[in-house]
């Protein structure tokens, strides 16, 4: 009779020990460990693409997605390449990132910081992601950048215009392709400036948050600049809906300029009710016809406003009506798989995926320390806008701006705006240290693990 | 003063949504006795009938215009709306221009129908229940409505303007002795105010003067007896939930050009008008509608900058600290009954 050597006791030991190593995060298993967080095994690579696809900006989030998954196809040599034919670096040959394909996995942020985190958390330690990209808001931007940080994951913004983003919240491990408050008004101002002329006064309504915060500190500066008075500046909580008693003050507030520094659902509303609402744009003060301004536009906002926007200037980091090859090849890509154009935010994340894939492959690596020095200085075209550079010292990308205008005769649903001016990207320059971005670290590339 | 006048017109406006829907809240709650936090998905139905009847109204055909390009360079697909097509280009405009108010006739039948399917098919089954248990299943099916208004509408807030007669504002001032210009107000703000104005007087009225009405107030006041007079009740307070929600359908159809329908439009004045009910007093109509009107005032005066210059932020929290005086200094609400919710 033969005695067995397992005893009751050892096989509960083992197993617990076996069924704790499997539910330890893939970071932290030893087949996992390459001197970096989540480095690829086998012949896949898996990125994840957290974008709010439930909230107050869930359309923005599902074109980034549209986008991404785009991109993902290009990469994988499916469809007609889009960008890849146009990018001036060739590096990309529709194999995969490093000869392997590349897999997804999508989060939704909500639009909401603690939701966002909890998000890319978990695609960085359950799905195993070596680069976290996309989103809406600055605010879920700076959460999951400092995430991605601690957790040594390549952070690629989305949406995010907040000067902290790249300025005093700055990480080594983020970058941003989209622009910021401070470029929106260095383009708006020599444009108000030429309509409007120098004797204004401007009256500020502004969600009260990061992004709104340094979109009217910088639209202060640059209207002050060309000679404009500030009457008053309103911080509106987000998703106040009904703007009625933020509105009613400006009427006799002196002001003949109304700057709406509010994004999504809170631009269409606070717009569209000072326009057929309280009829602002038809009032005459101080012998000026009163102006609206909406410093930063999306598409998806501006069809949501509907006629209300007609002759109201913005700015956006990038329009489908671009006349450059790469712009082109995108549209036309995105056009015939959607049936519609993309937008400002679609075309960021998906740049983006595409920059960071041809990080990976000019690093010959993807430890995010070899990614990001990829990245830091780089200089690239064809991707739309025209030459783009990635500054090291901020992670801030910096390429021409556009100027805006809510069209006036439109031809078609998506006829909503027109490109007023290409900004010049030396235009919307500043220095690092300077004073909006002022303060904060960006630190040392983590390669976690 | 002009501000002051100006804050106490967007107060009265504001009020009178927030009274419109508690009222529909308190008559369900004092008929039925229950807690219902789907309501605010009600509002928001009405709202998205509006939605509706805009987009019925420009239903098109497409024609292909072969001199222009779309933004892929292929003809360009023109729609013409079917109402422009069957009533000429003038007349079939203005029936797309007045389709808020036209939506009145898909309102009513719809409210009616989502009242009486709700009450039918869920909430009958919880009467008995307690009021967490009502609260839970409410909430859960207003959650439901939400998602499936946002599946086939999307998430972003939809346009719905205001006929064009009735856009823009209107000089309140001269007429009240000030300068032209200072005291301006929204003309939709305003037949919105009259409108709410007529739905509530139309409520009391129907309570108040119809054999009806007067069964469903005996009921509320002591249901065991009338149902013992041979009277059926139930199927009055049954036809009271479906008018309830015909009030809060009416009330988000007209809201529809003041802010522009969304899927979570209902949970922002959800817990707004609950303050407003349990301010007014549980079961009171004339309660909730006094209630509505003086938070909405009292929120838009906080809303001054003067105000917030001393007080930053007040304006978001003002109406839950004078909830919390009126309820410290009247436990039962400003007009509530002794016994109800006391249990």
């Amino acid at each position: 009779m033969s005695k067995s050597n397992f005893s009751r006791r050892g096989v509960l030991k083992t197993g617990a020990v076996t069924a704790g190593g499997l539910m330890l995060p893939t970071y932290l298993r030893a087949d996992a460990h390459a001197g970096y967080t989540n480095a690829p095994q086998g012949d896949t690579v898996k990125i994840g693409f957290n974008v709010p696809q439930t909230g107050p900006y869930a359309e923005e989030g599902l074109d980034e997605l549209r986008a991404q998954e785009l991109a993902v196809e290009h990469l994988n040599g499916m469809g007609d390449g889009g960008m890849l034919n146009t990018f001036s670096e060739q590096n990309l040959d529709g194999t995969g990132i490093l000869g392997k394909k590349v897999e997804f996995v999508t989060g939704d942020t909500q639009t909401k910081s603690d939701v966002a985190r909890a998000s890319a958390q978990s695609m960085i330690q359950k799905d195993g992601v070596i680069m976290v990209n996309g989103g809406s808001s600055s605010g879920v931007a700076i959460a999951v950048q400092g995430l991605c940080q601690e957790a040594g994951i390549i952070f690629m913004a989305g949406l995010t215009h907040s000067n902290d983003t790249t300025g005093k919240d700055k990480k080594a491990n983020g970058f941003r392709h989209f622009f910021n408050g401070y470029m929106s008004g260095a383009a708006l101002g020599p444009v108000l400036q030429n309509e409007y002329g120098s004797e204004r006064s401007a009256y500020h309504l502004t969600a009260d948050y990061t992004w709104g915060w340094t979109q009217q500190e910088s639209m202060q500066a640059s209207t002050e600049a060309i000679g404009w008075n500030t009457v008053q500046n309103v911080l509106t909580p987000v998703g106040a809906g009904d703007f009625a008693s933020y509105l009613t003050p400006v009427i006799n507030s002196g002001a003949d300029t109304l700057i709406l520094n509010h994004y999504g659902g809170d631009m269409v509303n606070s717009l569209t009710q000072a326009v057929t609402q309280f009829g602002l744009k038809d009032k005459v003060v101080n012998g000026n016809d009163f102006k609206i301004i909406v410093p930063l536009y999306s598409e998806l906002m501006a069809a949501g406003a509907g006629s209300n926007i007609e002759g109201v200037f913005g700015s956006m980091n990038w329009n489908w009506q671009l006349q450059d090859a790469g712009t082109a090849a995108f549209v036309k890509s995105f056009g015939e798989k959607y049936g519609f154009p993309p937008s400002g935010s679609a075309h960021t994340c998906y740049v983006q995926t595409l920059l960071y894939a041809d990080a990976v492959t000019r690093a010959g690596t993807f430890n995010p320390c070899g990614v990001v020095e990829a990245l830091e200085d780089f200089d690239f075209d064809g991707m739309g806008n025209g030459p783009v550079t990635y500054r090291g010292a901020d992670h801030q990308c910096f390429k021409d701006v556009l100027v805006m205008k809510g069209s006036e005769n439109p031809t078609n649903q998506y006829d909503t705006l027109e490109i007023v001016e290409v900004t010049p990207r030396a235009q919307v320059e500043y220095e690092p240290d300077h004073p909006m971005f002022a303060g904060g670290d960006l630190g040392e590339c983590n390669p976690g693990a | 003063m002009d501000a002051l006048i100006l804050q106490l017109l967007n107060g009265m406006d504001k009020g009178a949504a927030y009274a419109l829907i508690a009222l529909g809240l308190t008559l369900i709650f004092g008929t039925l006795g229950v807690v219902n936090f789907a309501h605010g998905a009600l509002f928001m139905i009405g709202a998205f009938c509006a939605v509706t009847m805009q987009r019925i109204l420009s239903l098109s055909s497409t024609v292909i215009d072969e001199t222009q390009k779309d933004f892929l360079g292929n003809p360009l697909k023109i729609e013409v709306p079917y109402v422009q097509s069957w009533f000429g280009d003038v007349a079939g405009a203005a029936i797309q221009d007045w389709s808020v108010p036209l939506s009145i006739l898909l309102v009513i039948p719809v409210m009616l129908f989502v009242g009486w399917a709700m009450e039918r098919g869920l909430i009958k089954h919880f009467y008995k229940r307690p009021h967490a248990d009502q609260i839970l299943v409410t909430f859960g099916l207003a959650i439901v409505i939400g998602e499936i208004i946002k599946a086939f509408y999307g998430a972003n807030p939809i346009q719905t303007p205001s006929p064009a007669a009735l856009t823009g504002s209107v000089d309140l001032g001269v007429g009240l002795g000030f300068e032209a210009n200072t005291i301006i107000y929204s003309v939709w703000r305003i037949v919105y105010f009259f409108f709410a104005a007529f739905i509530i007087a139309a409520v009391f009225a129907f309570l108040q003067f119809t054999t009806f009405g007067m069964v469903v107030r005996a009921g509320m006041a002591d249901r065991e007896t009338v149902g013992m007079l041979g009277i059926d009740i139930d199927k009055r307070f049954t036809v009271m939930f479906g008018i309830a929600a015909c009030v809060a359908g009416l009330a988000g159809m007209m809201y529809a050009p003041i802010l522009s329908p969304h899927y979570n439009l209902g949970m922002d004045f959800l817990v707004l008008s609950f303050v407003v009910v349990v301010v007014g007093g549980m079961g009171s109509l004339p309660g909730a509608v006094l209630a509505g009107f003086v938070l909405g005032i009292v929120q838009s005066l906080s809303s001054m900058n003067e105000v917030k210059a001393i007080i930053p932020g007040i304006d978001q929290i003002i109406i839950y600290l004078v909830a919390i005086i009126i309820l410290l200094t009247r436990p039962r609400g400003l007009m509530g009954r002794k016994g109800v919710m006391e249990e």
